[in-house]
């Protein structure tokens, strides 16, 4: 009996070592694809090491409430992106926009960075935020829609959603 | 615990425990899903296709939780070997990669609309679609050890290693930037108004009960299974006694053809 006990604990040590090892191996491996996996960039990091000019990139960031602004062709729109801090970068884009796609909202854009320091995009993609909130409810205290003085909150909140 | 890794134990209490999980799982799933298919109002961004929600998030619950147990199940077996953790392992993989996959398409069908995309290679998505993979090999490296008698310990093992994609999944939306929006429900805070979120936690239970029920129902299949195939192996050991040398000679002197 005291020997199978043995052979017990010896295969739990072995057991919680491996899970131990495999965690670790696994974490250092995310952590090592941190700055590769992501999907997107936001406005400073394409300011502080932009991609070379007409490499294809996504910017991801928030819509600069009051930006956005129809061409006189109808189909191009400009606006500008923001981030966490102060950078912003202007975006153009022609063709049909997502239904999600509003001032205050999150946008991820594919294309590539003009010479001019523009973004040409080729196709736009809506992100969603994590607040669930009614439409019955939007505007109201604790209840923050995209649009009116109440919008602030939920883009300050999703802007740190966004790290 | 050990109580119930005794598989007539575990069956007495699997027999009634079974249809409770199940039914009551089956009721309040399908209420929930009612709930927020009828009677939710709309969302302020998305409008109608927040229903989705409700089936959504209880199914990627059950993708990463299905994987948890399958983890779980493998550590008890490799440390205590007994086979009933086997049985719960394999019997959670197949139910597992089925909400694994719901999520995954229900996910696809929600981003056309909100995203403008069926699929993008974020974070998020491409853990996920991982978790689904690492499901269909966990199922082929099981079954394959329990047709052929080779080693539980391979498939055991293959359930541990891919643990460690459940915390990847988990915090993919906080480490990178991705598509997918970061976690609604953290500790103590919930981003989702209560008019979404309570039909959406009850939908959570009823799911994972369902889930609770469904892997019941499996292990005692699994475990008939084996006790079938442990009878046709005795009996097809018996049948092959009398040809051999040391037959019981009994049955021979018995028969009314002899004694007439």
């Amino acid at each position: 009996m005291p020997v199978q006990m043995k052979a017990k604990h010896q295969r739990m040590t072995l057991v919680i070592l491996a899970l131990a090892a495999i965690l670790a191996a696994g974490l250092i491996a995310a952590w090592a694809l941190r700055s590769q996996a992501n999907y997107f960039y936001l406005p400073e990091q394409m300011s502080q090491t932009p991609p070379d000019i007409g490499q294809a990139v996504r910017l991801g960031g928030m819509v600069q409430p009051g930006s956005i602004a129809t061409q006189p062709d109808g189909i191009t729109v400009n606006f500008v992106v923001t981030g966490n801090e102060e950078s912003t970068v202007p975006v153009r884009y022609s063709g049909i926009l997502p239904d999600l796609f509003v001032e205050g909202s999150g946008v991820v854009a594919e294309g590539h960075l003009g010479a001019d320091g523009v973004f040409q995009a080729t196709n736009l993609l809506a992100k969603h935020d994590e607040n669930y909130v009614p439409r019955e409810l939007e505007g109201l205290e604790g209840h923050d829609g995209n649009g009116g003085n109440g919008g602030n909150d939920a883009y300050a909140e999703t802007v740190a959603g966004l790290e | 615990m050990h109580i119930y890794a005794n598989p007539k134990r575990f069956l007495s209490l699997a027999k009634w425990l079974t249809p409770l999980l199940f039914w009551s799982g089956l009721v309040l799933s399908l209420g929930a899903v009612a709930w927020g298919l009828f009677m939710v109002p709309q969302d302020r961004l998305m409008g109608e296709t927040v229903r989705i929600l409700f089936i959504h998030v209880p199914a990627a619950w059950l993708g990463m939780g299905g994987w948890t147990g399958i983890a779980i199940s493998s550590a008890a077996l490799l440390i205590w070997k007994h086979p009933l953790a086997g049985i719960a392992a394999r019997a959670i993989a197949v139910p597992g990669m089925v909400f694994c996959a719901i999520c995954l398409a229900t996910g696809s069908i929600w981003g056309r609309p909100t995203w403008g995309t069926w699929w993008e290679w974020d974070g998020r998505l491409t853990s996920m679609l991982v978790l689904l993979f690492l499901y269909g090999g966990y199922i082929a490296l099981a079954q394959a050890a329990a047709r052929e008698g080779s080693s539980y310990k391979i498939a055991a093992i293959f359930g541990l290693v891919g643990a460690i994609n459940v915390p990847i999944i988990n915090r993919s939306v906080v480490w990178w930037n991705s598509l997918h929006q970061p976690p609604s429900l953290t500790a103590g805070k919930s981003a989702i108004d209560g008019v979404f979120l309570w039909p959406l936690l009850i939908a959570v239970l009823g799911f994972s009960l369902l889930f609770g029920g469904i892997v019941l129902m499996r292990m005692r299949a699994l475990i008939a299974e084996a006790q079938v195939e442990a009878r046709l192996r005795r009996r097809a050991l018996d049948d092959d006694a009398p040809l051999g040398a040391a037959a019981n000679p009994a049955p021979v002197n018995s028969t009314p053809a002899e004694t007439a």
